[in-house]
């Protein structure tokens, strides 16, 4: 052989084997079994191979502890509280620790392997938060600017509460270089767990909205983000008065036919006023005074600001908040619990509610919106 | 089929330990020594982890000297096969302990794998080659000079430890000033040692 092969062949070699051993070791040595990690205190129990860290078997679980670094120890995001003792913190982790965190257990989950049965503490949102790969199953048309858009999620269940939001992440297309999240509230019932409906309104010069109404084709690939938000409905006896316009309507669907097929929050009356410029921009009329019909406790109240004489509009007319007004002086019956206001639309019509509603006295803290529009 | 010295096997184990030690003789592993050594704790396992992997590491180069790298005459290459041999014993070290025992690596935590790139760990392993030890000599001077870096850094680690809490050192030798000028100090105290046995 020629004498310049042997030393590159021999290192070759040498490397080879090594790299034999330790592959080797490594499958027999880190082979610790199943592992149970109980987090929150049996609130969730996960049954694991034992042998990673923590943040990899937990990510492997679809559980995503927030890491910038991607478990290199050099971010400090991963933290969590382990209750099992594993033994004092590493060099690698004290850098990131206050004594606080120490005193409670607090360790970067990218450095504690999974080497024996774990308690841990999690906050309970990162349980349900996850990236989803769905596809579009079905685009309709619900106004000439609003889409109904169904995603069916490819695999795994959502789990959400009625009223919460997920961000849909739009890919570059076109002159949009860059992928950007934006964040729409779920129309489609919890108890749907393969789907996500959203509405969306266009907005001339939108990035995502544009996307979805120009780009986006029915089985189409679409990641979403979620879920997110604090709108949901508020467990007492007091009766909902919720406003929405355009889009707006998006969370009040899930919520109406969430408790509608439930029954849940069996106590609350529920209106809900819808207001709209023409029968153009009006839609799910049908549907709602259906469930109307249906279902007692439910009071819808559409409205029309300028409905055109040819469109023989029989119901209220005049600015949402104008129609408000007038029912919350003349309609509504007060019970004792009062009311709460929920609100969904633009960010001036939910200010110009908020002043009706607290000028008939429910109070700010019991008005509920999302901030994000 | 090796030319070794004569040196019986506890001189020179006591020789690598005193007389030349790696560390203040040769002064190689200096930088973990200098870092670590501010802490008693970390200076113990650093210790414990020098002392194994120059031990098991001069075992295994000498075998992949002997058998490998002679037989195919590429001792221009030893260097890099060193270097390899060395990372690769680390890591599979760093397997074995973090399973049969997760105190000891958990004590030890990130110095393990750090140890690949200590010199003292090369240092030790060239001198084996230079000095034509067999493979009992081999393994006693891995060991030896292994154990030498862990009681050098004990003592450092002590000093400095008594250091700290002496205000008299002046501003500007604080930290790693005076650390510096204590190694000469335990350097020249470690050549005192040196009539007592004489390895080369």
């Amino acid at each position: 052989m020629s004498p310049i092969l042997v030393g590159p062949l021999a290192v070759a070699g040498i490397s080879t084997v090594l790299a034999l051993i330790i592959s080797i070791l490594d499958k027999v040595l880190n082979n610790y079994g199943e592992m149970e990690i109980s987090i929150n205190k049996g609130e969730k129990v996960l049954k694991v191979k034992g042998g990673s860290p923590l943040l990899a078997t937990l990510a492997a679980e679809n559980i995503f502890v927030p890491s910038a670094c991607g478990g290199r120890g050099t971010c400090g995001a991963c933290k969590c509280k382990v209750v099992t003792d594993v033994g004092p913190h590493l060099p690698t982790e004290l850098p990131f620790m206050s004594p606080a965190d120490i005193a409670a257990n607090v360790r970067l989950s990218c450095q504690v392997k999974v080497r024996q049965n774990l308690e841990i503490e999690l906050p309970r949102e990162l349980f349900s938060i996850r990236k989803y790969r769905t596809h579009v199953e079905k685009i309709r048309d619900v106004t000439y600017d609003i889409k109904e858009v169904l995603f069916r999620l490819d695999e795994g269940e959502i789990e959400f509460t009625a009223g919460q939001y997920v961000q849909l992440v739009v890919p570059p297309y076109g002159d949009i270089k860059e992928s950007v999240q934006r964040a729409y509230s779920m129309s489609s019932v919890p108890s749907d767990r393969k789907h996500v409906e959203l509405l969306i309104r266009l907005v001339p010069g939108g990035i995502a909205t544009t996307y979805v109404h120009k780009v986006l084709k029915e089985g189409d690939p679409v990641e979403l983000v979620g879920p997110f938000g604090e709108f949901h409905v508020h467990d007492t006896p007091a009766t909902m008065i919720c406003v929405a316009g355009g889009s707006g309507m998006a969370p009040f669907k899930s919520m109406f036919y969430h408790m509608f097929e439930t029954g849940a929050f069996p106590l609350k009356e529920v209106w809900y006023f819808f207001g709209a410029r023409t029968t153009r921009d009006m839609f799910y009329l049908d549907e709602l005074r259906a469930l109307e019909a249906r279902w007692p406790r439910f009071h819808f109240v559409p409205a029309l600001s300028e409905p055109k004489p040819e469109e023989n509009w029989t119901g209220q007319t005049g600015l949402i908040t104008d129609v408000l007004d007038r029912h919350l002086q003349n309609v509504i019956p007060k019970p004792e619990a009062g009311w709460e206001g929920y609100l969904c639309g633009s960010p001036g019509m939910i200010n110009a509610c908020t002043n009706v509603m607290k000028k008939h006295g429910i109070v700010e803290n019991k008005i509920y919106y999302d901030k994000f529009a | 089929m090796i030319d070794a010295p004569s040196v019986g096997l506890v001189s020179l184990f006591l020789a690598s330990i005193l007389t030349s030690n790696v560390l203040l003789a040769n002064f190689l592993g200096t930088c973990s020594f200098i870092s670590i050594s501010k802490d008693f704790r970390s200076s113990m396992g650093l210790g414990i982890a020098v002392t194994m992997v120059i031990g098991i590491t001069s075992a295994v180069c000498w075998a992949v000297l002997y058998f490998v790298i002679k037989p195919l005459g590429i001792e221009y290459l030893s260097f890099i096969i060193f270097i390899i041999v060395i990372a690769g014993v680390v890591q599979m070290l760093e397997m074995i302990i973090d399973r049969f025992s997760p105190s000891l690596y958990m004590a030890l935590g990130i110095f393990l794998p750090l140890i690949t790139v200590n010199c003292a760990v090369l240092g030790v392993i060239l001198f084996m080659q230079i000095r034509k030890y067999n493979f009992p000599q081999a393994v006693v001077f891995g060991f030896g000079s292994g154990a030498g870096w862990w009681l050098a850094i004990m003592l450092l680690a002590s000093i400095r430890k008594k250091l700290d809490a002496n205000t008299a050192v002046p501003a500007g030798l604080k930290g790693t000033g005076i650390t510096l000028i204590t190694i000469g100090f335990m350097a020249m105290a470690f050549v005192g040692f040196s009539g007592m046995i004489a390895v080369q």
